[in-house]
This record gives C-alpha cells, sequence and structure tokens, in this order.
C-alpha cells in the first residue's frame, strides 16, 4: 500500500457523501461498486477521484442489483468492498444484501434515505428503516448503524468494515439526503492513529492450493434441499447474532430518569430531538432522550430501563412510524404510554418537538 | 491400456453420480469443463459460479471453489470478484432463463463492458428446474407448460439468439461461440478457446451450449436427440462468432 490518505487528524468541511469516502478510504476499503441515485451520488464521485491515487478500484454498475452482487463478489475475493444507494435503489439492493445475510458475506452498504414509497423525493426521509433493518425474505440478521452528523457518518462508516468483518453480518450505515447533501465540520482521521485496528479480510474464494488436494473446495450455496438442512443453517445464524447482539448495540440517553416525558429518536431527528431535550431540561422540564444508534440490533434492554423510569415516551421520526414499531416490538408487556409525531418524508425542527411536547405536558397537568 | 472416457482430476468424486435427470445434457457440458480445467491446468485459480435453475445441482461438481447465487446474478457476483481480484479464472454458469431473462442485463453491460470473464449458457429452450415453463430460448410452436398450444411468436415473442446478441455488442478481443452436446469435441474446444481468451486478458468470453431436458419435453433418447440435432441446430447454428484478432493479451 502508498502513502495514507489521512495522517493523523484533520479538520475538514465537506458534504456527508464526501465524508464517507473518505472514510471508506481510510478504513482501507479496496473497491467500491456503484449504481447512481440521489442523495448518494457524490459517494462514487468522491471515491473516484480519490481512489486511483491510493491504488483503490471502482465500478460503476447498470443497476442495484448488480451493484449489491459485485459487492458481494468482491467481499467472497476477500477484499473490503462497499456499496451505497438509496431509495428505489435500497429497494433492488435488498436481493443481493439477503444473498449476503444468507451466506454471512460481510459487506457494507452505505443508505441516504429519500422520500419514499416509489420514487418519491430525492431529497431526505426517514423511511426505508424497515427496509435496511429487515429487507429480502430473511429474518433481518443484519447489523444497521443509524448516524447523526458528519462527524459520525465517518466514524461509523470505518466501524461498519469492522462491524462487517468481525460478526460477518451485512452492515449498513443508514444516513439521509440531509446528512448525504449537507456542509459540516468534522474531523478526519488515520483508524491506526486513534489505536483502530482494522479487522483483518479473508478470502472466500482462491485462497492458495489447488482445491480437492491441498484443501477443501469452497463449495458455497444459499439454496439446500430440506427444510431441517435450512433450519441448521438459520438456527446457527440467529443463535450468533443473538449472542453478539450486546457488545454490537449502541445508544445514547439524556436525561432519563424520572423523566415526564422521554424522547425517542433516531437519525438527524434525533439532533432535533436532542436540542428540544436540552432546551425544555433548561426550563426546568423534566424532558430526556433515548437514541438508538443501532436500529438492527436494536438496544432493547437499555430502552426498557430508560422507559421505566419515564411516565411516558414520544416517538419522534420523518416516517409514519417505522422506528415506532421497533419500539413497540421493545417495549411489549410495559405499560408506559407511547406518544408520537411522525411527519413521513419532512425535516422535523426542534422547534416542532418543543411545541409538541409542552402540548403533551400540557395535557397531563 | 489407458481407459476411456476419463473421469475429469477437477470432478468431485464425492458429489457424483452428479444429480442431473437422465439424458440431461448438463452432465456433458460440466464434463467438457471439466476437461479444460483439467487441460489449462487452471484448477487452483478457477471460481465456478452458479445459478438458479438446474444450473445450481453444479455447487458441489467440481473441485474448485464455487458460489451458487440468485437466479440471473451470477454474472455480477463473477464480475465483482473478477475485478476484485483479476488472478482468479471465473466461469460463470447459467440456463438460458437467468443469463436471457432475468438476469439479461447483466450479461449485456458485462459483455459491453468487456468484463474479462467467461460466460457458459446451456441452452435448453425451456425453465426446466421450476417444470417446464417457456423459456426466452423455447422455439417458435414449441409447446411448453406456458405455451400449451404453442409458442405463438405474436404473442409470446420470438426465441433469443444469445451469441448474435454477444457477439454484436462486444469488442474485438471478445470470443463468442454456440456449441452443442451433440457435439461433444467442438463444444469442448469452444470452451477451451473462451477460458484461454480469459487467460490471455483478452477480452470477455461466452459460449452458449445447445443442450437436452427430455424430462420437459417429453420426448425419448431417439426424439430428444432429434429435436437438439435437426430443430434446435436449425434455429440456432453453432459455430463460432467472434473470435479475437490480432489482439495479443
Amino acid at each position: 500500500m502508498g502513502e495514507k490518505p489521512i495522517k493523523g487528524e484533520q479538520k475538514a468541511f465537506m458534504t456527508g457523501n464526501e465524508a464517507v469516502a473518505w472514510a471508506a478510504l481510510a478504513a482501507d476499503a479496496e473497491i467500491m461498486y456503484g449504481y447512481p441515485i440521489t442523495p448518494q451520488n457524490e459517494v462514487m464521485q468522491y471515491w473516484t477521484r480519490l481512489a486511483p491515487k491510493y491504488d483503490k478500484r471502482f465500478l460503476q454498475t447498470e443497476d442495484e442489483l448488480s451493484a449489491g452482487f459485485t459487492t458481494v463478489g468482491g467481499v467472497l475475493a476477500g477484499r473490503r468492498a462497499f456499496t451505497a444507494t438509496a431509495g428505489p435503489g435500497n429497494v433492488l439492493m435488498q436481493e443481493p444484501m439477503s444473498m449476503a445475510e444468507a451466506m454471512r458475506i460481510p459487506t457494507v452498504v452505505v443508505i441516504q434515505q429519500r422520500g419514499g414509497p416509489s420514487t418519491a423525493t430525492v431529497i431526505y426521509s426517514q423511511q426505508e428503516v424497515t427496509l435496511t433493518c429487515f429487507g429480502g425474505n430473511g429474518e433481518g440478521l443484519r447489523i444497521v448503524y443509524s448516524t447523526s452528523s458528519h462527524q459520525e457518518l465517518f466514524d461509523y462508516t470505518i466501524k461498519a468494515f469492522n462491524t462487517a468483518w468481525k460478526y460477518r453480518f451485512p452492515t449498513f450505515v443508514l444516513a439521509d439526503g440531509y446528512q448525504a447533501k449537507m456542509r459540516e465540520s468534522l474531523v478526519l482521521y488515520d483508524p491506526q492513529a486513534k489505536g483502530i485496528e482494522m479487522v483483518p479480510t479473508e478470502s472466500f474464494v482462491g485462497k492458495p492450493g489447488t482445491p480437492g488436494e491441498d484443501r477443501p473446495p469452497a463449495h458455497l450455496r444459499n439454496t439446500y434441499n430440506t427444510e431441517e438442512e435450512l433450519f441448521d443453517v438459520l438456527s446457527k445464524n440467529i443463535r450468533e447474532f443473538e449472542e453478539n447482539a450486546p457488545e454490537i448495540t449502541e445508544y445514547e440517553e439524556f436525561n432519563t430518569d424520572d423523566a415526564d416525558l422521554l424522547l425517542i429518536a433516531h437519525g438527524i431527528v434525533f439532533r432535533s430531538a436532542a436540542m428540544a431535550a436540552r432546551e425544555l431540561a433548561g426550563e426546568g422540564q423534566k424532558v430526556g432522550y433515548f437514541r438508538p444508534i443501532t436500529l438492527r440490533p436494536f438496544p432493547q434492554e437499555e430502552l426498557r430501563q430508560a422507559a421505566a423510569k419515564a411516565k411516558q415516551v414520544m416517538v419522534v421520526e420523518s416516517a409514519y412510524g417505522q422506528l415506532l414499531k421497533l419500539v413497540k416490538e421493545n417495549l411489549y408487556g410495559m405499560e408506559v404510554p407511547i406518544k408520537t409525531h411522525l411527519r413521513p418524508g419532512v425535516g422535523i425542527t426542534p422547534e416542532e418537538i418543543v411545541a409538541d411536547t409542552k402540548k403533551i405536558l400540557g395535557e397531563g397537568e | 491400456m489407458e481407459v476411456l472416457p476419463k473421469i475429469p482430476k477437477s470432478w468431485n468424486l464425492e458429489s457424483k453420480p452428479h444429480k442431473f435427470c437422465p439424458g440431461c445434457g448438463h452432465g456433458l457440458v460440466l464434463k467438457a469443463l471439466g476437461q479444460v480445467i483439467d487441460e489449462l491446468g487452471i484448477q487452483d485459480r478457477v471460481v465456478f459460479g452458479c445459478d438458479i435453475g438446474c444450473s445450481l445441482l453444479a455447487w458441489d461438481f467440481f473441485n474448485v471453489d464455487s458460489v451458487q447465487t440468485h437466479h440471473g446474478r451470477t454474472t455480477p457476483v463473477m464480475v465483482g470478484i473478477k475485478r476484485a481480484n483479476p488472478e482468479l479464472i471465473v466461469v460463470a454458469y447459467m440456463g438460458d432463463g437467468g443469463g436471457y431473462a432475468i438476469g439479461s442485463q447483466h450479461l449485456v453491460n458485462a459483455a459491453t463492458r468487456d468484463d474479462k470473464i467467461t460466460v457458459l449458457l446451456v441452452n435448453n429452450t425451456i425453465y426446466a428446474m421450476t417444470g417446464g415453463q417457456m423459456a426466452p430460448t423455447t422455439m417458435p410452436g414449441q409447446k411448453t407448460e406456458t405455451t400449451p398450444y404453442g409458442r405463438d411468436v405474436g404473442v409470446a415473442g420470438y426465441p433469443m439468439m444469445g451469441p448474435e446478441m454477444v457477439s454484436a455488442i462486444t469488442q474485438e478481443g471478445a470470443y463468442v461461440a454456440r456449441g452443442s452436446v451433440a457435439r461433444f469435441r467442438k463444444l469442448k474446444q469452444y470452451i477451451k478457446n473462451a477460458l484461454q481468451n480469459q487467460m490471455d486478458e483478452r477480452g470477455f468470453s461466452f459460449v452458449e451450449a445447445l443442450s437436452t431436458c427430455p424430462t420437459n419435453w417429453r420426448t425419448n433418447a431417439e426424439k430428444t436427440w432429434a429435436f437438439l440435432e435437426e430443430q434446435m441446430t436449425d434455429q440456432y447454428p453453432p459455430g463460432e462468432f467472434k473470435t479475437p484478432q490480432g489482439k495479443e493479451g
């Protein structure tokens, strides 16, 4: 390998898509496969400008099916390979990612959510939560990080490669059009300088030696003859997913002791929720927040503990109940009332949350 | 005395006898491929990819690294592997449905991009694994489960002419041929030329193999062979459509 793309730490002011491209370089990703779709295009555009300087490769494919399946191929060849997509592209991406899920192939996919369903808007939403967490004809054995800032886009894109290669589940960085397109300041860094070691990659095919003579051949499949055969494979994968979940899950919380209202939000909406909670707390209101950083696996225990101490919770999201579904599932059996602030496909400001919160708390008096 | 025919060294004996129906042509195509892998001495660097449909039964056919993927997606998986590690020799093995229908965009674009891969496509005029529905290659008038009165080209369209199309969209340096399991030595030579083309890094390589499906054709041995030798070769002329000219690897 030649020169490192980033030496030590470097302050930057850039778009989220650019931050993703730099993060992939910093993580020593070796190849990107991609297909244009707004709002993720600049990930490819920056990657294609930077990659040749560091002996990295790129392939523009004919569609997202191909982008996903070539990414699977790149990983099978033992490379840190990734792709990025959005919206209808994310729909197509589910087919290759279900193969990755079935065969424990450590792909990395960056999703920049746009409006849905269908073509909708190229701008922004949080409507790809269900799709990214549970897409495909499977059980959702994948890891999904929901970022809320450019710094996190950089941090978690690097982390996604390590998580994927350590646990061997397809890993997603879930952001949105706002994060993709706006500019923000962040610190780029060489992971090594921060003490982050990249998890080594391994070839699934093309290892040294002649198969059948020096080593067993790799016979990789996702098709099974009997129900029991499939059940054995799935049981093992589900067990490993669940066993590793506590190590993988990440969350953030504030003011969760004795909250009159606990705001629950993820991604960029979490920033609005956090601003609202801090503002209200500053006014002496008992308002806190809980933010799942991993949507898959979900920080269930932590949310339940926070919710147990709250009088009520409010789910805030730019979708009509996708985070809400996760929250309800994970709070099952608890009696805490769940309020909602659901704005499918549009951004949510702290002011809106503050106003809604005051209304709800006012009602309670 | 040497006993013929020899079982290719690159075959995985543990998965033999193979799982294809009696009279199916897949075994012959895979035998030719096995012999070619042996003769070219590339068992240690071939990656064999197979599609859904009958071709998936080949997932453990060889003692070479093998990947079975979804219907139509063998081409992009093999492209992804080849782009990530050009040292490997990749073979995308599929049926006519996988290559010409659900995965046709991948075949067209890999061919146009001149990806240095080998696509080996078995044309038996039918979706066999799913029970004998019309394929892109079903002959005009041919009865299938979804054309029970025969393929009416006015409604169901015309057969896909794969090698003709691929040769039209590829660059000089590509290799394109159509063989038949009825002409084993020729078919084997075409497969060898295709793999050699990839090893020489000349360009995309594509071989269509005309094959048989007595199970879904509902034909006896004689009629099976007659359909292949007479009707299919009439519709689908075998031969080399494109050989690399004047371009050294």
